[in-house]
């Protein structure tokens, strides 16, 4: 969950910043940024006033700073939305430009790191479609949307108390040693493209929640949307996913 | 809820209890099928491996541009804003 072009090493104060073999470099300091950096979350909003501040004076070790906090993240996450890492780069690329242009208007009523992760999402998803549009026929006819976590027909209706809803036939039971069908490409890409088919928001949820490793609350603060809301979306995904991969992994969904 | 969960009930509620967003009581109700129910134990546990399967989908390493590049954005925007 955390990033991984980070490692801890025993001294608390030294980040090590792996970008290329040729920019590894150990930076000590005793900023409460560096502090930040080391946990999952960033910087506490009385920091984020102290960087804003920084930044809008031109100090580049304020923007260095940021960087390497979070553009690991921010690469991983735009890699989402767009086919390509040279794309994912411009992507995020273009995401601290719009950061910086939009200082003027950051309140610190989120957090900087939530403006810096909104930013992104905004910007990977309009890199989407603009990348989509290029594309002359998969777009045009999306797949109608089956909603149904399980096929229907799944569960018994009946008027009978206490016969409707239950399992008309149970699910079948799934590969004994799911490790080794789990860890293989054949099921990696069959998920991958099981995720790739869900509808954008659907796929947004799972994407941040479950591959990310984003929790819920940030998840909701990124996206703008309610908690309960954000649950049926991941609701909706997970469920779509299982169904996918049951075939692959046992005798029926 | 009121009363026992039918399977389809359950597996409509089945991420609020994943999420642990369902109160003490609806767990209640909700692990109390569980136990006396093959068919949801094995989709909660299907569930799970899907979760979990997804999680791989995770990039461990993803090369990143020189930092140059950055720099020279944030040196053009300085200067843009001076």
């Amino acid at each position: 969950m955390a990033d991984s072009t980070r490692c801890h090493s025993e001294t608390p104060a030294c980040v090590i910043l792996t970008y290329h073999d040729d920019l590894r470099r150990c930076i000590v300091g005793a900023m409460a940024e560096f502090d930040a950096a080391l946990s999952v979350t960033g910087p506490a909003y009385a920091d984020d006033a102290a960087v804003v501040a920084r930044l809008r004076a031109g100090e580049e070790m304020a923007f260095t700073e940021l960087i390497d906090m979070y553009q690991g993240a921010l690469v991983r996450l735009a890699r989402h939305y767009v086919d390509t890492l040279a794309l994912a780069d411009e992507v995020v690329q273009d995401t601290w430009i719009a950061l910086l242009d939009s200082l003027p208007r950051f309140e610190g009523r989120s957090s900087l790191k939530t403006w810096l992760f909104r930013i992104l999402v905004n910007v990977a998803r309009s890199r989407r479609r603009k990348e989509a549009r290029t594309i002359p026929f998969s777009s045009a006819f999306p797949i109608a949307d089956n909603e149904a976590p399980v096929e229907p027909g799944s569960f018994v209706r009946s008027w009978i108390p206490g016969r409707s809803g239950h399992w008309l036939q149970a699910p079948s039971r799934w590969e004994d040693q799911p490790e080794q069908v789990a860890l293989s490409t054949e099921t990696r890409s069959l998920v991958e493209r099981a995720v790739g088919e869900l509808p954008p928001s659907q796929r947004e949820v799972i994407t941040l929640r479950d591959i990310e490793g984003y929790g819920s609350d940030e998840v909701c603060n990124l996206l703008g949307i309610s908690d309960t809301n954000q649950r049926v979306l991941l609701h909706r995904a997970r469920t779509k996913v299982r169904k996918a991969l049951a075939p692959h992994m046992g005798v029926q969904p | 809820m009121s009363g026992k969960l039918t399977c389809k009930q359950l597996v409509m509620l089945i991420t609020e209890y994943v999420e642990g967003a369902l109160s003490a009581r609806e767990r209640a109700s909700f692990d109390e099928h569980l136990m006396k129910c093959d068919g949801c134990s094995e989709y909660l546990r299907q569930l799970r491996t899907t979760i979990g399967i997804v999680g791989r989908l995770r990039e461990d390493d993803l090369a990143s541009p020189a930092r140059d590049a950055l720099l020279a954005a944030f040196r053009d925007w300085k200067s843009r804003t001076a």
